[in-house]
């Protein structure tokens, strides 16, 4: 059984009766089984996926109407709820949680007929960007096993990357789906804000967040956009697309577009090997008809700051729930009033988590707000001015997705301000709602490099064909796993 | 100069769902905790969700009041920890970055007094604590979270009342605003409750809250005057404090918890995108909006000639002027409005006893009908009333059943009044000279008769007979 297939590839096979989804399914579960050990991408198995394909299979055989997915193999980032299964953020604040409810992404997937292989690792709460501060343990790039997947959706990347499922959804709040893809080889996409509901997605901070899709073509991302997207009831944020169709002309190319090469993201601190990947993906692009120009966008250098100061005011709100009262782990109440109750309780959380909840509880607090949570609110309204400026000149802006390869899991673990500015290139998008993507581009002494698109609000259409185009430029060394 | 400023918490008892989700806006009559969903419970992964009628009905209280309101209206997070809080922090309104709020500022008469309205806020209640165990050793709180994500709206007014009786005048006629609006019913135990805050002259400010009546609001501004005074007068400092009314003692006591200190870290709420509130709405929110009842009232007096007092009876209560509004007919409005008035609301005088009535507004115009054209009398009318509440039957079925009918046919009348004559002389006598008698001949002939003797044609009889 072949697994290194698109998951086009893989509707197309089973549509056909080349393959059946059980065949498929199960041949999946016994790789996850066989290398997932010296992964770590899954908290949990589905203990059902055969057997849900196996029912697939049977409406196929029946002539019965079957979703759009065939049953494939997905794997789903462990903040996002699966009705009467664990949803535990890699926590262990959450590790007996188990979800009433779907999320809205996941009700419409298994309306597609999509199986869940199982829920993937994460740094906890989506807070980080090496999957190291998984209370259940770091996940690992399958490129190479002693370097980090990236993060935070680095469970999700690492099962694409390795076979393990053929696409994963991830969540993106300062480049948690793009930073994994770009370290594991995979495409990652974050985008429009609104453009997916976030309902029964675990908040980390819901003004920026989005879930995104990540998989092996740019093709399979339009296909899976185009079943979750769209306005949802239980999502007052999502936005009306009008129905549009993001696979079709995906092909359009690119020729005449006008591309933003964005300076302040291939400047100071860039690795080489990152920065040729670079020049070589812009001449790439010239050589398909774009036309490429340097673009300045003045607030890059605060945007970070502004980033964390934002994302920790509101992890600070969203995490407050957290109080072990009415879900959480066992820990009896005797002996406590409520507030010393929760001070113990939430010692559960781990190091990361606490230490943007302590930044959270004073960016916005009384006195300091002005000093730094309304300051940086400001740069987030500047910088979608000069975001939204700039696409008024280019369709497209470009930049690699991190500036620096994969690094070492443990080499950056203890220096917390050398990790955020791992986020420089990929948190623009977030804090300006715009969507990016990001594309596996280079393989530099056997670690992926990856390149991002970025379009403007609403153009997530062309943005995938745009990233479809440079997309068939590339040809990549298979993972050595 | 005694200060007292308000702020009132209404619940929107008349949507059908809470603020944010489907579950039920009645929690009442809900066993405990059922009343719930993922969503007011704050679970993991969920979104609110507004609920745009509330928007609507908590614009409308704003308008009322005369307050301004914004095109657009946003919502924010006050983050605090609380058991009764499901998220950790409520979803509410604030208005230091911007008017943003339903309303603005706006003000209301109180007699002759006016009342600035400092804002008005949409907001979710929280859940409810039960407290169990006797001592603060062995005490556990229980939390019933079927009220959590109720629709509140939250009324702050300017330090303007001087006294309890301006209080207790404002919070009447605005209860009689919130149910004439059909946005809340503030006879429903919870639905109001309030925070005061107090000072007397040369003493600082004192904030009480958790007044869980309007009943309990008054005594408690009474209460903390008394206090404060009694303070100043031995020359003792008031301090700045916050008190929480105890209700079964009817007193304030100074909380030891450090409310006061307490940072809410207020931002805005990014799950609620800024919901505009255009031109249009307004203006149809404007048309829907109930007439008010000095308008109401206005027109009692000019198109029916009901007199001043009834009528500002009869319009400040909505179950009445409804009432009233359905049954009258151009003719026998003042009658109707003297049934209203005089015996009709002694016999629904609770909510129970509303809700259990089975009278019509035809019942009301058919018995104002027969008063008028002296087939019933007025006595016989309220004890027609009564039987009509109890059973709801048709006003001609209870009037043979009980026989109510007037005694009007003129040779059975003219025989009573000839035996009252003679059973009478001492007062026939008088009657000649003095017309009270009159009154207490007619009284003896209306006895004879079980109060049915049709009572203008007993009294021309009765006149004829005496010369």
């Amino acid at each position: 059984m072949n697994l290194k297939i698109s998951a086009l590839e893989y509707i197309d096979q089973v549509k056909n009766g080349q393959i059946s989804a059980e065949e498929f399914v199960s041949a999946t579960i016994d790789r996850i089984k066989k290398i997932d050990g010296k992964l770590h991408a899954f908290l949990q198995i589905n203990p059902d996926a055969v057997e849900q394909a196996r029912k697939v299979d049977k409406k196929i055989k029946l002539g019965e109407k079957v979703g759009a997915c065939f049953g494939m193999p997905i794997s789903i980032k462990d903040n996002i709820c699966i009705k009467n299964s664990k949803t535990t953020c890699a926590s262990k604040m959450l590790e007996n949680f188990i979800a009433p409810y779907d999320a809205t992404v996941i009700s419409k997937l298994k309306q597609q007929d999509a199986i869940f292989v199982g829920k993937v690792n994460m740094d906890e709460f989506a807070m980080g960007l090496t999957t190291e501060f998984s209370a259940y343990g770091p996940s690992k790039n399958p490129w190479n096993t002693d370097y980090v997947p990236g993060g935070s959706s680095g469970g999700s990347a690492v099962s694409v990357s390795a076979f393990e499922c053929v696409a994963s959804l991830g969540s993106d709040t300062g480049g948690s789906v793009r930073n994994p893809a770009s370290f594991c080889s995979t495409v990652g996409y974050k985008p429009t804000y609104g453009l997916i509901s976030r309902y029964g997605l675990i908040s980390y901070a819901n003004s920026i967040e989005q879930i995104g899709p990540m998989t092996r073509t740019v093709k399979d991302t339009a296909f899976l956009l185009n079943i979750l997207c769209g306005l949802d009831t239980n999502d007052n944020t999502t936005i009306d697309n009008g129905n549009q169709d993001y696979l079709s002309e995906i092909d359009s190319g690119i020729e005449g577009k006008k591309i933003g090469i964005i300076q302040e993201m291939i400047g100071e601190g860039i690795d080489s090997q990152v920065l040729s990947a670079t020049k070589d993906a812009i001449s790439k692009l010239e050589g398909l008809g774009a036309i490429c120009d340097n673009v300045s966008i003045d607030m890059v250098k605060y945007s970070v700051a502004s980033y964390y100061t934002i994302t920790a005011t509101e992890a600070g709100s969203n995490l407050a729930r957290y109080d072990n009262i009415r879900y959480g782990y066992e820990f009896p109440v005797e002996g406590y009033e409520f507030n010393s109750y929760i001070s113990k309780v939430r010692s559960k959380f781990g190091p990361e988590v606490i230490r943007r909840m302590i930044l959270g509880g004073f960016v916005p607090s009384a006195g300091h707000a002005g000093k730094y949570f309304l300051k940086a609110l400001k740069v987030k309204s500047k910088l979608t001015k000069e975001v939204n400026q700039a696409f008024k000149k280019y369709d497209f802006l470009i930049a690699p997705t991190v500036p620096v390869l994969p690094f070492k899991i443990g080499e950056k673990i203890n220096d917390p301000v050398a990790l955020f500015l791992v986020d420089i290139n990929t948190v623009m998008s977030n804090l300006s709602g715009t969507p990016s993507i990001s594309i596996p581009y280079a393989i530099s002494n056997g670690l992926p490099i990856g390149m991002q698109l970025l379009a403007k609000h609403r153009d997530d259409k062309s943005l995938l064909q745009a990233a479809r185009a440079l997309e068939t430029t590339v040809q990549l060394p298979e993972v050595p796993i | 100069m005694t200060k007292i400023g308000l702020e009132i918490h209404c619940q929107l008892t008349k949507l059908e769902s809470k603020l944010f989700c489907s579950c039920k806006a009645n929690y009442r009559e809900h066993e405990i905790n059922s009343n719930i969903c993922p969503v007011c419970m704050g679970l993991p992964g969920t979104l609110p969700r507004i609920n745009q009628k509330a928007i609507e009905k908590a614009t409308l209280i704003a308008m009322a009041l005369n307050c301004s309101t914004p095109d657009k209206i946003a919502f924010f997070r006050k983050n605090y920890f609380y058991p009764d809080l499901p998220k950790n922090f409520q979803i509410t309104q604030l208005n230091i970055y911007g008017d943003t709020s339903v309303g603005g500022s706006g003000m209301i008469m109180v007699g002759d007094k006016q009342i600035r309205i400092t804002r008005i806020q949409l907001e979710e209640d929280p859940g409810r604590l039960i407290y169990e165990g006797s001592s603060s050793k062995n005490q556990t709180t229980l939390v019933d979270y079927n009220r959590a994500g109720v629709a509140l709206v939250e009324i702050v007014t300017e330090p303007d009342f001087e006294n309890p009786k301006q209080v207790r005048e404002f919070l009447n006629i605005l209860s009689d605003l919130l149910e004439n609006l059909n946005v809340a019913d503030p006879s429903l135990e919870g639905a109001m409750r309030a925070d005061a805050n107090v000072s007397i002259e040369g003493g600082n400010k004192v904030e009480i809250k958790n007044i869980g009546s309007f009943h309990d609001l008054e005594k408690a501004v009474h209460f903390e005057i008394t206090r404060q005074e009694s303070l100043h007068s031995r020359d003792i400092p008031i301090a700045q404090e916050t008190r929480h009314w105890d209700d079964k003692r009817k007193i304030t006591i100074s909380s030891r918890s450090k409310e006061e200190e307490l940072d809410y870290r207020y931002f805005l709420e990014g799950d609620i995108p800024w919901i505009t509130i255009g031109k249009e709405i307004h203006q149809r929110l404007k048309l829907e909006m109930p007439e008010s009842i000095s308008s109401k009232k206005e027109r009692y007096v000019s198109s029916y000639n009901i007199p001043e007092q009834v009528a500002m009876v009869l319009s400040s209560d909505k179950f009445y002027s409804d009432l009233f509004d359905k049954s009258h007919t151009k003719n026998n409005a003042k009658e109707v409005a003297n049934i209203i008035t005089t015996d009709l609301m002694g016999l629904v005088d609770t909510r129970e006893k509303r809700e259990r009535s089975k009278l019509l507004p035809s019942h009301l115009n058919d018995l104002a009908d027969l008063i008028q054209s002296g087939k019933l009398t007025r006595t016989s009318a309220k004890n027609a009333l009564y039987e009509i509440v109890k059973s709801g039957k048709e006003l001609s079925q209870i009037i043979s059943e009980m026989d109510l009918g007037n005694v009007s046919d003129k040779n059975q009348l003219l025989t009573i009044i000839k035996q009252v004559i003679s059973e009478e002389p001492q007062a026939v006598e008088q009657a000649k000279s003095n017309p009270q008698t009159v009154n207490f001949l007619v009284g003896k002939i209306m006895q004879k008769t079980k109060g049915k003797a049709d009572p203008k044609l007993t009294l021309v009889l009765l006149k004829k007979e005496l010369g």
